[in-house]
């Protein structure tokens, strides 16, 4: 057993309350990559951290706002997206992050994932996929592959899951990406690429959840769905966008890599010449 | 200033139209909403007003997102408002409690129709008082007011905000469809006339609270309302609906539940009599009081002044606000008429309010809603209690 590290200071200190610490997160659980993620982006992004915003809404991933030393914002369940477009449409100069997990994200907020993305609204949003409900111990979700066992699916999940970055595309987004915690260069790489592009932007990062999906799929522990990420993970080239769908279970490839990248004009209100701010 | 903010002068406008103008007036600038019959032309308004104006109208997928919008909005600074009917309202109701946990100030007016459910979609109701007072889970409060005319909703939105704003919640207009609308003359003022209460802003500038930080959530002792941080304004503060400390952060301990929920009803308790607007009518010798609000209360002034007209001495106590409810006033009132009579377009939910605060059975001219109550079930009413109170006296 060798002796934990304490270390006094981390590169992110500034970005992390670090008064908040220790975070909530599961031994194993890969929400804390994504996190340091988007804190390093935010340090190299060159944007002002006061111009930073964080919105989430309820899950194991929508604790990252409370972590973050942001203007953070945990909201209700699904409804990131509605409250974080209030922020930017309010103060356009901001550059509003929704960090939220799937089931909140695609599940009960599904309506305004698919409508923000249609409208190309301005948000930034990472998504950490971990393919169940963790935070209530494990239920199945809109991201539980067919069959899986979870614990509201003892028989195995009787649905298909979202492929989310087809949904994505086909709802209008200007940037769909789909990366898995091993790619922490990538996706910082990535994170600080949707500051810069205008629109709907969408980062789905593959996250490892021992504790609620892996202990009950032959994934025990962290160390081996990051093993698996190695091993299968396949930069998607020319890879048809309905074929994007992930079965950790099965031998199969993980599909990651940057699937749409376009310019359509983010959304903006109309004003008309003359008005106050026009 | 365009001029175009402001609409001074007289018009000829509906309710839902004088809701929007009041709001412009107020400098609502963030308008999130769904369409809904009875309130749509709230919406249609804003969405012609705001490009001109430099204000957003966004159209949401449904009143989820609405509410979470307009919320969002608030946290960055802007005024902001929606407008619903009662299954919207209905829609709204978890947001409204995220909106009393994090203290932000928001306007929502309710253009009631016939409920519940689908009910009658074009027609009136009065019947989404209690849901606005307790249709989000937990205990805590909110306002809400309720005009009888377009001027009134002009005034009252401008109110809503002021309130809003000063006491960090959100304010409700629990208005209708006759009111929604009725067209009548609508006078706007200049607009260095409209008042405006500001927002609480932290004392300092961030660099001030050091390390430590601002506290977002550490209520003034003299009101209970902490200053409000915005969105960008350097403090990095935390808003989670989650049970939280001064600091905002999450805290997970009972004493801190009971001091963060009763101080979010305490503010608006303490500060009743500020919240509380009512008007009055032949107070000062009735022996039967009808309290009314709303469209109802326009037939309830025509039946109190046909009774005094019989020689019933009868009086008019309309309820402007609704929620903080008027207890005191109507419990000091009991003391000094013989008995009451509550008119309203539900089924008795203000009547309950009423003998909570009197202590026994009044009478209520209740209909379910669909059709305005005429004076005349009124005036049947303050006749009939005049009649028992002066049997009582023999």
């Amino acid at each position: 057993m060798t002796e934990a590290i304490v270390v006094e200071t981390h590169p992110l200190d500034r970005i992390m309350r670090s008064d908040r610490m220790p975070h909530i997160f599961c031994p194993g659980c890969g929400i804390g990559i994504a996190m340091r993620c988007y804190g390093q982006a935010i340090l190299e992004s060159g944007i002002p951290q006061d111009r930073h915003v964080v919105v989430s809404g309820i899950g194991c991933t929508g604790r990252v706002a409370g972590y973050v030393h942001l203007d953070s914002y945990h909201t209700t369940h699904g409804r990131a997206i509605p409250f974080a477009t209030g922020i930017k449409l309010a103060n356009p100069d901001l550059m509003v992050t929704v960090f939220s997990g799937d089931g909140d994200l695609a599940a009960i907020g599904g309506n305004h994932l698919i409508h923000a993305a249609r409208r190309n609204i301005d948000l930034k949003v990472i998504c950490v996929n971990n393919f169940n409900y963790g935070m209530t111990g494990g239920q199945c979700g809109p991201t539980t592959p067919t069959g899986a066992r979870a614990t509201t699916s003892p028989y195995g999940n009787p649905e298909q899951p979202f492929n989310l970055p087809y949904l994505l595309a086909a709802s209008g987004a200007n940037y769909v990406s789909r990366w898995t915690t091993l790619h922490v260069r990538q996706i910082k790489d990535e994170i600080l690429k949707i500051f810069a592009k205008p629109g709907f932007c969408f980062i789905e990062v593959l996250s490892s959840c021992p504790v609620g999906f892996g202990k009950s799929n032959h994934i025990p522990d962290g160390l081996e769905e990051m093993r698996l990420y190695r091993e299968r993970s396949v930069l998607a080239r020319d890879i048809p966008l309905d074929r994007l769908n992930i079965d950790l279970r099965e031998d199969k490839p993980i599909y990651v890599g940057n699937f749409v990248n376009r310019d359509i004009p983010a959304y903006a209100p109309p004003q008309l010449a003359g008005s106050a701010e026009a | 200033m365009s001029g175009r903010e402001v609409l001074t002068g007289r018009h000829f406008m509906n309710g839902d139209d004088a809701c929007a103008e009041g709001a412009i007036a107020a400098g609502c600038r963030f308008f999130g909403g769904y369409p809904i019959t009875p309130s749509t032309e709230v919406a249609e308004r804003f969405s012609r007003r705001m490009p001109e104006i430099g204000g957003v109208y966004m159209q949401m997928e449904d009143e989820l997102g609405s509410i979470a919008a307009v919320l969002g909005a608030s946290a960055a600074g802007a005024r902001a408002m929606t407008a619903t009917s009662g299954p919207g309202l209905s829609l709204m109701m978890e947001n409204l409690g995220l909106g009393v946990m994090l203290e932000l100030p928001c306007v929502i007016i309710d253009i009631q129709r016939g409920s519940p459910s689908t009910g009658l979609p074009t027609m009136a109701g009065q019947s989404d008082l209690m849901q606005a007072r307790w249709g989000s889970h937990g205990d805590y409060a909110i306002v809400a007011y309720a005009p009888s005319s377009p001027q009134e909703i002009f005034d009252l939105t401008i109110h809503a905000f002021n309130v809003a704003d000063r006491y960090r919640v959100p304010v409700l207009i629990l208005s209708d469809e006759v009111i929604g609308h009725m067209v009548e003359r609508v006078v706007i003022p200049e607009s260095q006339a409209i008042p405006r209460w500001e927002r609480k802003r932290p004392p300092y500038p961030p660099e001030h609270y050091g390390q430590e930080g601002f506290k977002a959530f550490e209520p003034d002792a003299s009101d209970l309302v902490p200053p409000i941080a915005h969105a960008g304004d350097g403090y990095r503060v935390h808003f989670t609906g989650l049970t939280h400390d001064p600091r905002g952060y999450p805290d997970m301990s009972a004493e801190t539940h009971h001091e963060l929920v009763t101080r979010l009803m305490e503010k608006i308790r303490r500060n009743a009599e500020d919240l509380i607007l009512l008007e009055t009518e032949y107070l000062d010798d009735a022996d039967v009081v009808v309290i009314s609000f709303g469209c109802t209360a326009r037939s309830a002034r025509r039946a109190v002044r046909d009774a005094r007209a019989e020689g019933i001495r009868a009086g008019l106590l309309r309820l402007i606000s609704i929620w903080p409810f008027p207890e005191q006033r109507i419990r000091d009132l009991a003391h000094e008429v013989k008995t009451f009579v509550v008119a309203e377009m539900n089924l008795g939910q203000i009547r309950l309010e009423v003998e909570r605060c009197v202590g026994h059975p009044v009478r209520g001219v209740h209909h379910a809603g669909g059709a305005m109550i005429h004076p005349e079930p009124i005036l049947e009413a303050l006749r009939a209690s005049a009649a028992q109170t002066a049997g009582r006296q023999k």
